[in-house]
């Protein structure tokens, strides 16, 4: 391992430890209506929202009715962004002349966008006008992030409430998020990227006379302020087809390295917004334990694997690598954007080792709750947590309680279908592409990553991550609109049951700890947590990561190419 | 429920203005106010003609300039794109060798190949090379054009001058760009 590799992983995870907590507890505040010294600012313009809206904010709603605001919204955001794309010949800030988006292809990047996936079966500098990535994308960026926060501050509000009806308003929760969270930081962000030679610009493409003598298209647009929100939202979705590999998106190392701290920063600082919500900071720093514990294996398997990889054969692994990043950096990006469901690329994963792919693949398997996607990898962790401690009170015989709430069969059964359904899509989708011609005629490499391409394809939609193995042609009707119901399938179908676990949760009564409880910040209880992740995501998994990195792994080993 | 679709199309509405309009619009006034260059593409121009932007590479396999790595998009801006080809892959197997043998073909020799340049990037698009990558073809380069000795002392200068090192010491490594490069070259 070269010493520089060392310092960038160490300066990385200190910068992380030390910005997360800080930024963590300010949104504690801020999220629950007391902005502080952005207020001063942004107070009236939050307040003009809610007089031109109708809404109000203090008027907390039962869950039912938060679920209802909040898929209402959504739907709302998926037509939206729609209808943008199959007109978008006729609508203005379409200098390159694009053509209308086919309706399949329009549908699944409506639903990638409003689930907050941005899996991308389209390249978008040949295929979105400038007014859809901004007026249609770029805002579900935001939305879609806000989305995921506010679920997370239903769950945590109805943790310290009881026999409480409410979980608090939906619109207060997505306008406090977007305004006073997310559009400050990606300000920031992209003009600094802009600084750095990010492109930020409403003029056709420039066309030059290159040195050759041919012509080259500069491509242009607005590309900053949407990687920016892409980075901090956990979203993902490139302005080009090649996302951050590409120069105008992640011109210099600077620029790598705080993109790459945009993906970690607000899912690490949302465990502590929860830790100071429900008055218990030594349990988010527990969480922040399991989830960093994860991580480091994660990342230490991948860098082996691609140390490996290179002595096998000097130089292969700068395939799909861009020179300005080092290569530590590239992997390092890798496991950080499938932990988090960002699913943004420096690299291409499809040409990393099988194991580094491996660690990918299980990252988003367990549900993306290695810190996970904004509010989603918490509120996802909380499924197995509650899990955790239903299995360890049967262990010891007592009844679960969590943060002296009873954790009774409703609260398993809904968890246990918030945990199983991302999952079985993954597998059946899978299953179904391998029994489908049409679905195994569109892969490109041969013999296990083949399949592995597959069944990464699958573990990304329905984990809302966005990323690919690329390789299988994603804009063939099949996958359009099979990876697009994954997508729908793993959103919604964590988001309902999380949502009546803590409209149930809210309504309970509150126990006082006794000799008997359970504590859920000790030792102990991060171990059992891990291992119930570690087995419940091993034993799900297991013979389809066998068929696929596995399998690869091993037979690469023997020299074996396909 | 008719009141929720109410208020859902409202605020949608008034986040979209804020977050699709006014947040881009305000990005890019801004931008292009302080950092006017970046912001339209980091442009160069020679002789009032655009040859390129300084973070894009171009094709160019002419013996007589640099080369950047290779692409798999044949240096396609339109959209860019990558291999997505695995380490078992034999089609990337053989595009190594085939790239290692031309490069002894123009070289002499292929011992001192640089790593980099047996593979595609990622955007199909990587601007930079390493300075020994470069001043690995400027024996080349110095034959074709047939320099002088203090010619292609110069040009070595040159490399040095626009090599770029690693930003506050650890991120990234030491890297020149091929077109800023092979404009100074011309310069010789």
């Amino acid at each position: 391992m070269k010493t520089n590799d060392w310092v960038y992983f160490i300066t990385y995870g200190a910068t992380l430890t030390l910005l997360a907590p800080v930024l963590g507890y300010w949104m504690a505040k801020v999220l629950n209506g007391q902005p502080g010294f952005l207020g001063r600012i942004l107070s009236p313009l939050e307040k003009s929202i809610y007089r031109l809206t109708g809404i109000q904010p203090d008027k907390e709603m039962h869950w039912r009715t938060y679920l209802l605001s909040l898929l209402a919204f959504n739907g709302l955001g998926f037509l939206f962004v729609f209808l943008l794309q199959i007109t978008q010949r006729h609508l203005p800030l379409n200098p390159q002349h694009l053509p209308n988006v086919p309706g399949w292809l329009a549908f699944n990047t409506a639903v990638s966008f409003t689930t907050n996936t941005n899996w991308q079966a389209y390249s978008g500098e040949t295929t979105l006008s400038y007014l859809v990535q901004m007026a249609g994308l770029e805002v579900q960026n935001f939305l879609s992030a806000a989305t995921g926060i506010a679920v997370m501050l239903a769950l945590a509000r109805s943790l310290i409430r009881h026999s409480s009806e409410v979980i608090g308003n939906f619109w207060a929760d997505v306008t406090r998020t977007t305004l006073y969270v997310l559009l400050p930081m990606s300000l920031l962000l992209s003009l600094v990227l802009v600084q750095q030679g990010a492109v930020q610009s409403f003029r056709p493409n420039a066309v030059a006379r290159t040195i050759d003598g041919s012509e080259q298209v500069i491509p242009l647009g607005p590309v900053a302020s949407q990687v920016a929100i892409k980075q901090l939202g956990t979203n993902g979705g490139g302005y080009f087809g090649t996302n951050s590999a590409h120069p105008f998106e992640n011109p210099t190392p600077l620029t790598n390295f705080l993109e790459m701290l945009a993906i970690m920063l607000l899912p690490a600082a949302l465990i502590f917004t929860f830790g100071k919500m429900i008055g218990n900071k030594k349990h988010a720093w527990m969480i922040y334990g399991v989830m960093m514990l994860m991580l480091l294996a994660g990342i230490t398997a991948a860098y082996w694997a691609d140390w490996r990889m290179e002595m096998q054969l000097p130089g292969i692994a700068m395939e799909g690598r861009e020179y300005r990043f080092d290569r530590a950096s590239s992997v390092l990006w890798s496991v950080l954007t499938t932990a988090v469901s960002n699913g943004s690329v420096n690299a291409m994963h499809g040409s990393m080792a099988p194991v580094t792919g491996l660690v990918q693949l299980f990252n988003m398997m367990i549900g993306e709750v290695i810190f996970g996607g904004v509010g989603c990898g918490m509120y996802g962790m909380m499924l197995y947590i509650l899990l955790t401690v239903f299995i360890a009170g049967l262990m010891v015989g007592r009844t679960p309680e969590y943060l002296g709430k009873r954790i009774d069969r409703y609260t398993i059964v809904w968890a246990s279908i918030g945990l199983l359904l991302p999952s079985a899509v993954i597998l059946e989708g899978t299953a179904l592409s391998c029994l489908s011609p049409a679905a195994l005629a569109s892969h490109l490499n041969h013999g296990p990553r083949g399949f592995s391409e597959i069944l990464y394809a699958w573990t990304s939609s329905s984990a809302n991550n966005g990323s690919a193995m690329a390789g299988i042609n994603a804009a063939t009707n099949f996958y359009a609109i099979g990876l697009g119901m994954a997508m729908l399938l793993g959103r919604f179908g964590v988001i309902v049951p999380v949502l009546a676990i803590a409209g149930h949760l809210a309504q309970g009564k509150s126990i006082p700890p006794s000799a008997g409880t359970l504590p859920t910040d000790s030792l102990t209880f991060s171990l059992v947590l891990t291992a119930v992740i570690m087995i419940v995501g091993g034993l799900t998994f297991f013979p389809a990561l066998s068929l696929g990195p596995l399998i690869e792994h091993l037979l690469l080993a023997t020299g074996r190419l396909f | 429920m008719r009141k929720i679709f109410i208020k859902a199309i409202m605020l949608f509405m008034a986040l979209t203005v804020l977050t699709g309009l006014i947040y881009p619009l305000a990005v890019t006034g801004i931008a292009n106010l302080f950092f006017p260059v970046t912001a339209q593409g980091s442009l160069v121009i020679r002789d009032r003609v655009i040859v390129g932007s300084g973070l894009l590479a171009q094709k160019n396999d002419s013996p007589f300039y640099l080369w950047s790595r290779p692409s798999a998009s044949e240096y396609s801006t339109w959209p860019s794109g990558a291999s997505n080809l695995g380490p078992a892959s034999k089609v990337l197997r053989d595009q190594m060798s085939d790239r290692r043998r031309d490069w002894r073909i123009q070289n002499g020799t292929d011992k001192d190949m640089p790593l980099e340049l047996l593979t595609a990037s990622g955007s199909g698009l990587d601007p930079h090379i390493s300075p020994e990558a470069a001043a690995r073809q400027l024996d080349r380069i110095a034959r074709k054009r047939k320099w002088s000795a203090k010619q292609t002392r110069s040009a070595k200068q040159i490399v040095d001058r626009f090599t770029e090192p690693p930003v506050l010491g650890f991120l990234g490594q030491p890297r020149v760009n091929i077109l800023l490069l092979n404009l100074a070259l011309d310069g010789i």
